[in-house]
């Protein structure tokens, strides 16, 4: 981050999310990914002569569930309308739309960095509407026929548009920022978020602010940036952008409002944006309500039933979890960062386990690592949470030491085998208290010059047993037994 | 009786009885149409093989005690811009030509599960634009009672066919006055019904929010027996009212004592034809002489009709027709190669989508399509379309305030009768002054019904039109049908016709 720069970057996004319906906002198609192009079509979405929309509630719904999780305002009442325009994977010609009265607006959604690396960020979300995909063109260059395929698959699937404000201030930021937008509606349940099959997308606009001696600032041209396909491409492409901002004032002095707002293309191999074609007719897109459909009402009553099925978004589910488990507040925005499902995990397990440091602690330095190193998920962890507290319980309990458990851990992981099995099929076994009082006593008794040490008051001596005795049992808890010589050397005296 | 002179009640029960079969009964009326239709050109596909079929099997049905459908074996004609999955739909356009959808529009599964017979598809206006008829890309309908003349517009072919004895009924689209202008230029009976009473789901779409399908036939009390069928909620047309269907036909035969009929003295200002003021004041004569009481009423903003009407129009049509692009389905041009040279195409995709729609669409669809594509464009939207969305609510509350103290507005349905095929091709304004009476009642999305009230002394029908409040249908058709029970104007048959059959 360069807080050195002589110039403020000001970004704003819009972020497109595909609604987690079984079908199409306005027919009854399926809108399952990865099938067979133009299989998951029907009159309506193929935009026949004389087909008509009849709009999905459920994605309507779970647009509201959005909107009211980013504290959006909800119009009682709001419209659609068609935004016209001629494209081949756009077969009517136009996209339903929300225009001037979107069904929500106004609505803020913070990022905050848990180390601090930018200061907490209040991003104000100018509105939320909701609309029709379009259908996907392929683009067959690489025959040299130039030739168009078209899949229709896509058409009509619900999309939640989320307008934010300029108020972003770095491409770090942006992209913190879109990863909380992504945990919120993936928590949920609106959107599944996955940006190779195309159910995110972000567009950013950016440009600098520039102080200037005379007290001025100077603004460049607005810059929107299409193309990026992760969040990482982002936050590159914002980074390359400002730079090429930052060069190009000081050659051109060009400020904003002299030259229309221009589109460019990240180029993520490259990792440069380019300059993309002006549009023929800069986007008058004719805007009418769109008179197949009847305007949509909300009442008090299902906002009130759509936020009573609402499970806690991560903000306040990271203050409650480490209230709740008296971990802090790190570790609990590390486990809600992980999403839902390693939530419902850790919890079960902490409260097998009856402590919640200690279950915190498996989860960030064994859990997480294992699926950080495997790629894998929480749903997909061979250790289910009551094997893992049964290991647990057992390395509180002294049964073995922690270095022993990650062992036996290790193992569960691997061959996916209980606790009792894999201690048995590792040659493990369990070491009594007496056991360990009778191994002491051996020991004492067969030097007792560490004894005299200790006696005198050179208790860190004692560490001269725990050797002796690991190689007598491998088995036993050196801090039991150490614990245990002490004891009884002190009975000696 | 002959079937070509019964009614459609009658020929139901004709049928019923089995005083006549459906396979009699369709090859009487395949067999007149293929006499007059070189003539009339009202049909643009006939069905003559696949509707034989169906007559055949309603008969083995009927024979086996199986149960029927309401309009067992009646032969229905459809205007060929409603979809049907058995026969093209053309919408009358070069760019639709042989057209085949994959799914039957709700009115006509309505129809096909009462068990009607559809004889064909009938000509009409391109995509529903037009008043005579001759907006099509198929050639022109004629006037059954006058083969020099137009049938009227844009349900022409469905006008004619009926008037013609071609089908004893036909199912219309009404727009801005697409049922009633050509029932009345053809002296049958037309009812277009308030706005969502008839699904509009397989109507391919001319104007959103102003289209409604209805029925044409030679009776009220025929089209009361075809709304029974094709009324309905439909949960695939959202604008589609949940309300339910009156028995219709149960509602006729009944005096009109204490109904109030509005007169709109505006109707009657420069430009109506003397022997049509004189047909329709005799109407009024009728009405009240039935029981009917007749009261001025005012509809201030009428004058307004035909302006709002020809910006709201164009505006949904300019975006409803934006699919017939060429990349799908319909009319495509043939690379000409004209794209990226100067003074070409940008591109050979806006080349394609440029030729093929130049080529596909006729010039008065091209006029609405630019009409409304300006008037929608930034920097005009509120001086034009929102304005005119502004006067439409004004157009409606007029006729709600008239139903106030009247039940029924009656008038004539067309300023002239019939007019000369050519006549106002070369004169667009017009011609959309051909809908000045009957665009009031799309715009206001009330019902209205046209039916002949008389002739000229050249022979030519004359029209009659009521409005009535929104689903105020049953009122219409009883008064509509009362009518018909103390004059036999709609009982005549034209000549030109019948020396066609000859």
């Amino acid at each position: 981050m360069s807080t050195a720069a002589p110039y403020t970057t000001i970004i704003g996004l819009e972020v497109h999310v595909q609604l987690m319906t079984r079908t199409k906002l306005f027919c009854g198609c399926s809108t399952k990914f990865g099938g067979a192009p133009n299989t998951q079509v029907c009159p309506t979405c193929l935009g026949l002569p004389g087909s008509l929309p009849v709009m999905n509630r459920q994605a309507f719904d779970l647009a509201l569930r959005a909107a009211l999780a980013l504290d959006c305002t909800i119009a009682p009442f709001t419209k659609w309308d068609r935004k016209n325009y001629f494209y081949p994977d756009l077969p009517k010609g136009y996209q339903i739309s929300q225009f001037d009265l979107p069904f929500s607006s106004d609505g803020t959604l913070e990022v905050v960095d848990p180390k601090g690396a930018f200061e907490p960020r209040r991003v104000g979300i100018i509105r939320v509407h909701l609309e029709e995909d379009a259908g996907k063109s392929m683009h067959d260059e690489a025959a040299g026929t130039g030739d168009t395929r078209i899949d229709l698959n896509r058409a009509g699937t619900p999309l939640c548009e989320i307008v934010t404000q300029p108020d972003l201030r770095s491409p770090q930021e942006s992209r913190a920022w879109l990863n909380e937008l992504k945990l919120l509606l993936v928590y949920l349940g609106v959107s599944d978020c996955n940006m190779q099959e195309g159910s995110l997308r972000v567009d950013a606009n950016v440009n600098l602010h520039i102080p200037q001696a005379d007290g001025r600032v100077a603004k460049t041209p607005i810059v929107e940036i299409k193309n990026m396909n992760s969040f990482r491409s982002v936050e590159r492409a914002l980074v390359y952008e400002a730079a090429r901002q930052w060069e190009e004032w000081q050659a051109t002095k060009a400020e904003m409002g002299k030259t229309p707002k221009q589109t460019r293309g990240w180029d993520d191999p490259a990792g440069i944006t380019r300059a993309q074609r002006h549009k023929e007719e800069s986007s008058d897109y004719r805007y009418f309500p769109e008179p197949d459909l009847v305007p949509v009402t909300v009442t008090a009553e299902q906002i009130a039933s759509i936020r009573g099925e609402m499970r806690e978004p991560p903000v306040s589910l990271r203050k409650s979890l480490a209230s709740k488990w008296t971990i802090s507040a790190y570790d609990a925005d590390v486990l809600v960062n992980q999403g839902r499902e390693l939530v419902d995990y850790f919890e079960d397990l902490a409260t097998r386990v009856g402590e919640g440091k200690v279950a915190s602690n498996w989860m960030q330095q064994d859990v997480l690592r294992i699926l950080n190193d495997t790629n894998s998920t929480v749903t997909a962890f061979p250790i289910r949470p009551a094997g893992l507290a049964d290991l647990i319980g057992r390395v509180v309990k002294g049964d073995f030491d922690t270095s022993r458990g990650r062992e036996i851990f290790a193992e569960m992981v691997t061959s996916g085998r209980p606790v009792d099995e894999v201690v048995a099929s590792m040659g493990i076994s369990a070491v009594s208290d007496d056991d360990v009082l009778a191994l002491c006593r051996e020991l004492l008794a067969a030097n007792p010059k560490i004894v005299a040490d200790v006696k005198s008051g050179k208790e860190q001596a004692a560490a001269g047993l725990i050797g002796q005795a690991k190689k007598k049992n491998p088995n036993v808890n050196p801090g039991k037994v150490r614990a245990t010589c002490i004891d009884l050397i002190r009975a000696m005296e | 009786m002959q079937p070509l002179e019964m009614s459609a009640v009658d020929l139901v029960a004709a049928l019923r009885q089995g005083d006549i079969t459906a396979v009699q009964c369709t090859t009487v009326f395949l067999d007149r149409i293929e006499a007059t239709n070189g003539t009339i050109n009202a049909f643009l596909t006939v069905d003559r093989e696949g509707s034989l079929v169906r007559a055949a099997d309603i008969d083995a049905r009927r024979k086996a005690g199986k149960p029927l459908g309401a309009l067992a074996g009646l032969p229905v004609a459809l205007k060929d811009v409603l979809c049907t999955n058995d026969m093209p739909t053309t919408c009358a356009s070069k760019m639709l030509k042989g057209f085949r959808p994959p799914y039957d529009a709700d009115v006509v599964a309505r129809l096909r599960q009462a068990d009607a017979v559809f004889v064909g598809k009938t000509n009409m206006d391109e995509f529903a634009m037009g008043g005579s008829n001759e907006n099509s890309a198929f050639g022109p309908v004629r006037n059954p009672w006058d083969l020099s003349r137009a049938p009227g517009g844009s349900s022409g072919g469905s006008a004619a066919c009926v008037a013609a004895d071609m089908a004893p009924v036909a199912i219309g689209s009404d727009t801005g006055g697409s049922i009633r202008q050509p029932a009345g230029l053809c002296g049958i009976t037309g009812l277009k019904p308030t706005y969502g009473r008839v699904s509009r789901r397989g109507l391919v779409a001319f104007a959103s929010s102003l289209d409604q399908i209805g029925p044409m036939a030679r009776s009220a009390a025929d089209c009361a027996l075809i709304m029974e069928t094709i009324a309905g909620h439909d949960p695939g047309d959202s604008t589609s009212l949940s309300v339910d269907v009156p028995r219709y036909t149960d509602l006729l035969d009944k005096p009109l004592s204490g109904v109030r009929i509005g007169r709109v003295p505006e109707h009657y200002a420069e430009g109506l034809d003397p022997e049509v003021a004189k047909g329709v004041e005799e109407a009024f004569a009728v009405l009240k002489a039935a029981g009917a009481t007749v009261h001025d009423v005012q509809l201030p903003h009428a004058k307004y009709g035909i302006p709002t009407y020809y910006l709201i129009a164009p505006c949904e049509a300019s975006s409803n027709l934006a699919r017939y692009d060429g990349a799908h389905y319909g009319h495509r041009a043939e690379p000409g190669g004209h794209a990226k040279k100067a003074g070409g195409f940008e591109s050979p995709l806006v080349e394609m989508y440029c030729r093929s729609r130049a080529e596909g669409f006729g010039p008065e669809v091209k006029r609405r399509i630019m009409l409304g594509t300006y008037a929608l464009s930034a920097g005009y939207y509120d001086a034009y379309y929102a304005k005119a969305l502004r006067v439409r609510r004004l157009i409606r509350q007029d006729y709600l305030d008239a139903f106030q103290s009247v039940d029924l507005v009656g008038g004539p349905v067309s300023a002239t009768p019939a007019f000369k095929l050519g006549e106002k091709t070369d004169d667009p304004l017009a011609m959309y002054l051909v809908d000045l009476y009957t665009v009031g009642t799309n715009l206001a999305g009330v019902g209205g019904i046209s039916f002949p009230c008389g002739f000229t002394k050249s022979g030519l029908p004359i029209g009659f039109q009521l409005q009535a409040p929104p689903l105020a249908e049953p009122l219409l058709l009883q008064a509509a049908d009362r009518f018909q029970r103390l004059t036999d104007w709609h009982r005549r048959r034209p000549k030109a016709a019948g020396e066609v059959k000859a």
